[in-house]
């Protein structure tokens, strides 16, 4: 069952979200460069988001990546708007690049493609923190990222292309399933 | 200051609230020649401009999820029907220590009708004498052969679609041609022939063919957003239209009713309410009143009208009003089933909601717990949402392409399943009025009192045990993160979660334990009925809302014979 306009109820009218777009839409095409202007992250903040963002949802051959599919500017607004986002995600950055700082004597923006790999594989994944408890606050963090960019990208108009999705459509009639290879 | 603005009209009949028990006895009532006004606490619903039909998540900035990503995996995102909430800033209510309770409530023109699942059940014969079957709670003071010809009028109004399978435990309707099963349906139901568990079309208040001037289901599988061409049920579309038409009915928005204001003869004569948008204490007189306002808070309205005549609240001699509340019982899990990696892309979006499901079937054995539960399912290639891939994340970590073509091989691959059952009234769980708290208007709120029993935290069990057999018989891998103790035993949802919360003012031939009569009509006060599911005396499995139709559809019919003979 929703959300409300107003003062009373917490849902977000069409013609609101439309015009927020449009800000949105706005706001990019008149900063310099047709750059976005982010709402929380820093530029240098910001610059790294991105590049993490395509890191977890690459361009292929299929399809653009996470920034192509607008993840970057959706995390920066959710995360303005949420201190719980702007703790996990600004703090996260900050760990990120302090952790670069001891390894590799550079933040994660100037290491080199090998060494950011390295951090990122270890990262990644849960079972590394079990091994090196230094860096479990990294996998928090990268666990939330890696979550708001999948959001980003397969709420896109590339990602859901990608994925498949062919509905949404006015039929007259719903045909059912067809055949289930192997059932 | 506020002040009291009296309206010198006086109506037939004063409905509060305009959801599924509102719209119908708004519609019963003019169409029977009565002058009706209808309060409702929120704002008037503007299709065209309020639904959110075939929009894409990349059209809306947060892409669903809300301000701040807070309404990711809510029942109420930004693609839903406006103005349901599970919180409404300045109008809260409360829940007693140890208690965890949580309250669905829609502020707009046909109220909860407009975010509901759709799925339109009749209660079953023995749902109505439930004592005199297995010795607890209480036998309705109607019976099946009773209600039915209302179940008719109501289906052959709104349109249910549906298949006759003369099963006990599921009576069949007057229906509408079901929708063919998706693919996951398809899956599913092979395994639950295996194991002999019925899975048969759902029964859901979509059209699947034009009826009474509203247009046939397009499929896109969007119900929930509200629907612009009327083919989902709402009373907002098909209750309150027809009403209008009468030229005999009058609707007050954005009014949050107060108190019933009672004469000196003992009878309601007005409603006091705010209006919202002035602020300001007003009247609406009437010769009768219909309480539509949701169970809850149809009892919150009683409670809070207090008089020297009805210390304890209007119709609450028998001290019942906001006592044998009752949710479903709700445990979920779900499954990946491989198979359905190798779907090719198709449109799987059908109606807005399930195309087949299971009613109880082991009425015919003894369970270790009593009375019975359906299963509802969904899954497959629907529109991506926020929160998708959260168990792809989790389960594979990573980063990089991989993930990526993770996601999409994974995309469509998980069925979830949901129990809903009968919970048995019991003394621990009930409402009443928070006696330091009141909400933004004014009025004392509501608080909260909630435990389940034993019962029914075995047939959580049962069903988390039904629900991995099917998983597995349909040779897919069972997830359900639920544990047999904590909070939750066995996934069962805290009360009120299901929003099926009902019976706080029950009906019963016995003035002193019931509230009601069996027409719905209040005991105390002859004048008041209570037509939402406050009178349910007992909660079956089946979703209330076509039950809360059929009762108030008979109700209205009672009230206009009364009306004709002067006797209210």
């Amino acid at each position: 069952m929703g959300a409300m306009a107003g003062s009373v109820l917490r849902t977000i009218p069409l013609q609101a979200a439309e015009y927020a777009h449009k800000m949105i839409a706005a706001e990019k095409a008149t900063t310099s460069a047709g750059t976005y202007a982010p709402k929380f992250f820093s530029p240098q903040q910001y610059k790294t988001i991105r590049t993490l963002c395509q890191a977890i949802i690459p361009p292929d051959s299929e399809s653009g990546g996470a920034i192509e599919a607008g993840a970057p500017e959706f995390i920066d607004l959710l995360t303005s708007e949420n201190p719980d986002y702007q703790l996990k995600l600004g703090g996260g950055l900050m760990w990120l690049d302090s952790a670069c700082v001891d390894r590799y004597d550079k933040p994660y923006l100037d290491c080199t493609p090998e060494q950011q790999k390295e951090i990122l594989d270890l990262i990644a994944y849960y079972k590394n923190a079990d091994k090196e408890p230094g860096i479990s606050q990294g996998v928090e963090f990268f666990a939330v990222l890696r979550e708001m960019t999948v959001d980003g990208f397969f709420t896109s108009e590339i990602g859901i292309k990608y994925l498949g999705y062919i509905g949404n459509k006015f039929l007259l009639a719903f045909d059912g399933c067809p055949p289930v290879p192997g059932a | 200051m506020a002040q009291v603005v009296r309206s010198p009209k006086v109506y037939d009949v004063c409905i509060v609230g305009s959801g599924a028990a509102g719209g119908t006895a708004a519609k019963v009532l003019t169409e029977g020649g009565l002058s009706v006004v209808m309060l409702e606490a929120g704002p008037a619903l503007n299709p065209e401009k309020d639904y959110k039909e075939h929009v894409w998540p990349y059209q809306l900035p947060h892409r669903g999820g809300g301000v701040g990503g807070k309404l990711k995996h809510e029942v109420g995102d930004e693609f839903m029907a406006p103005n349901g909430a599970w919180e409404i800033v300045g109008e809260p209510y409360t829940a007693a220590p140890g208690s965890q309770f949580r309250w669905f409530r829609s502020r707009i023109v046909g109220g909860r009708t407009n975010h509901w699942g759709r799925i339109a059940l009749r209660f079953a014969p023995v749902d109505f004498r439930s004592r005199s079957t297995d010795g607890m709670g209480d036998d309705w003071p109607i019976t099946y052969e009773e209600v039915a010809p209302y179940y008719d009028k109501v289906e052959s109004y709104v349109g249910v679609f549906g298949t006759k399978e003369n099963i006990s435990s599921a009576p069949d309707g007057v229906f509408l041609p079901p929708p063919p099963p998706r693919c996951t349906e398809t899956i599913v139901k092979k395994a639950c022939d295996k194991l002999n568990i019925p899975c048969i079309p759902s029964r859901m208040a979509i059209l699947t063919k034009p009826l009474n001037g509203r247009a046939a289901c397009h499929y896109c599988g969007q119900c929930g957003r509200g629907c612009l061409t009327a083919s989902n049920f709402s009373s907002s579309q098909v209750m309150i239209p027809p009403a209008q038409a009468t030229g005999r009915f009058t609707l007050i928005t954005n009014a949050m009713a107060r108190e019933i204001v009672v004469g000196k003869d003992g009878k309601a004569k007005a409603v006091a309410y705010i209006d919202k948008a002035t602020r300001s204490d007003k009247r609406v007189h009437a010769k009768a009143f219909v309480m539509a306002a949701s169970a809850c808070e149809s009892a919150r309205l009683l409670l809070n009208s207090r008089s020297s005549l009805f210390p304890d609240g209007l119709a609450n001699s028998s001290g019942a009003v906001g006592r044998y509340l009752t949710d479903s019982v709700g445990s979920e899990a779900g499954g990946y089933f491989p198979q359905l990696e190798k779907m090719p892309p198709h449109n799987h979006d059908g109606v807005g909601g399930m195309h087949l499901y299971m009613p109880w079937w082991k009425f015919d054995r003894k369970n270790d717990f009593l009375r019975g539960y359906h299963i509802e399912f969904g899954g497959g290639r629907g529109m991506p949402v926020v929160g998708q891939f959260d168990n792809v994340c989790e389960e594979y970590e990573g980063y990089g392409t991989s993930l990526k073509q993770r996601c999409r091989s994974m995309y469509g691959t998980y069925i979830g399943f949901s129990g809903r059952g009968e919970m048995i009234p019991n003394e621990y769980s009930y409402c009443d009025l928070d006696p330091d708290t009141v909400d933004q208007w004014g009025i004392p709120v509501l608080r909260f009192h909630w435990r389940w029993s034993d019962n029914e935290i075995r047939m959580a069990r049962d069903m988390q045990e039904t629900f991995r057999s099917i998983v597995e018989a349909a040779g897919g891998t069972f997830i359900s993160k639920v544990r047999p103790e904590g909070a939750n035993p066995y996934g069962i949802a805290d009360g009120g979660v299901i929003i099926h919360e009902l019976g706080t003012a029950r009906m019963g031939n016995n003035p002193k334990t019931s509230v009601l009569n069996k027409f719905c009509q209040a005991h105390d006060v002859k004048n008041v009925f209570v037509t939402d599911a406050a009178a349910f005396v007992t909660n079956p499995d089946k979703n209330p809302t076509l039950t809360i139709m059929a009762l108030s559809w008979r109700a209205s019919e009672y009230l206009l014979d009364q009306a004709k003979k002067g006797s209210l």
